[in-house]
């Protein structure tokens, strides 16, 4: 049976799509056999940032609807063997995820797979209830802003009374906090919420911070998940949330600006 | 941070206090709102309805309140009478 992972946030623009590519890719380089999903139905995106926007044959809702096999629309990773990625549609409407066949098609991948993340639309609409019902962990993908605090607040009332687990009564899903375009700089000038505050706020476990940085925009413009990016700061922060993710106990990094010397705080503009 | 803001950085921070604060009463608001039970804006009507029968009291008149502690629940209804009830209770 594989763990289901939701990634969600409520507001867009916060980096679901950048953390779901992110998050899966870590998981198949560590061994892992891992399916990522995209849950945006007429908006998909996760092909594009995974870079294999021009493999795309059948999608999700052709799965759903019996179009498809499951494994004529999964499209294998390019760069590892233990991921695959499902697509969206782009043409349907989001009514076409019906609750019961989103079960059974991750039912499917279950038995196949060890991971499957699941990428939400933003809103709380219907692809994005489909995308936590079913879900046995919540990555809440925030940034230090308060639309998003407010929005990942509201996001954990949804997770806890209308996920399958809670309907059933099961053990609750468990929920990660990511704050993602962390910027220690501004945080310490006093102008960005800081992780402690968020943490205050929401009352969650931190899995991990990723700064804001360079390399996630040019790894999305090169189709190649972030946390490929070794040398960067966010890929690294990306590959310390995985390990975390699977159990390892690693102190937060990029969370301190770094430390000028006296001199050039005091002359640099 | 030019000169003078390296000798202004032991003054009070900036705007995060301010956001931190509005999104911890606004975060204790939403929760309160969210583990209320679904039937108490159509409690508040009925009662209100019950009131009218009796009383002239508007909509804002009666206010319901559910809170929920370790391990029980408190409804709380609190019903402000206008000056004038007490002429118009029935006899």
């Amino acid at each position: 049976m594989a763990r289901i992972i939701v990634i969600t946030s409520g507001k867009g623009g916060v980096g679901k799509t950048t953390t779901a590519a992110a998050l899966a890719m870590g998981l198949a380089l560590k061994g892992k056999r891992t399916a990522v999903v995209d849950f945006d139905v007429g908006l998909r995106n996760l092909d594009l940032i995974m870079g294999c926007e021009r493999r795309v044959v059948y999608d999700f809702v052709n799965v759903i609807k019996e179009e498809a096999t499951l494994n004529q629309a999964l499209i294998r990773d390019k760069r590892s063997d233990h991921l695959y990625i499902l697509p969206a549609s782009q043409t349907r409407d989001k009514d076409a995820l019906a609750k019961d066949a989103v079960g059974r098609v991750l039912e499917e991948l279950s038995d196949s797979f060890d991971f499957v993340v699941c990428d939400s639309p933003a809103g709380i609409e219907h692809g994005a209830t489909m995308a936590m019902y079913y879900a046995d962990d919540a990555i809440v993908v925030t940034n230090p802003e308060v639309s998003s605090v407010r929005d990942s607040d509201r996001m954990l009332g949804i997770l806890s009374s209308k996920s399958r687990r809670a309907e059933n009564g099961d053990e609750p899903i468990r929920e990660h906090l990511l704050l993602t375009r962390y910027d220690p700089r501004r945080v310490d000038n006093g102008d960005m919420l800081s992780v402690e505050d968020v943490q205050e706020i929401l009352s969650l476990s931190l899995i991990g911070v990723i700064p804001e940085s360079k390399a996630v925009l040019s790894a999305s413009n090169a189709g190649i998940p972030v946390i490929l990016d070794h040398d960067s700061d966010a890929g690294q922060a990306y590959a310390d949330t995985v390990s975390r993710y699977l159990g390892e106990d690693i102190p937060h990094r990029f969370t301190e600006a770094e430390k000028k010397g006296f001199l050039s705080r005091l002359f640099k503009g | 941070m030019g000169l003078l803001d390296y000798f202004r950085s032991s003054q009070p921070k900036g705007s995060a206090n301010v956001a931190k604060e509005r999104l911890q009463i606004l975060v204790a608001h939403d929760r309160a709102a969210r583990d209320r039970p679904s039937y108490l804006p159509k409690l508040q009507q009925e009662i209100i309805d019950v009131i009218r029968k009796y009383v002239d009291v508007d909509m804002n008149a009666v206010s319901v309140n559910y809170e929920q502690e370790d391990a029980h629940e408190v409804l709380e209804l609190n019903i402000v009478l206008p000056e004038a009830a007490q002429q118009r209770l029935a006899p």
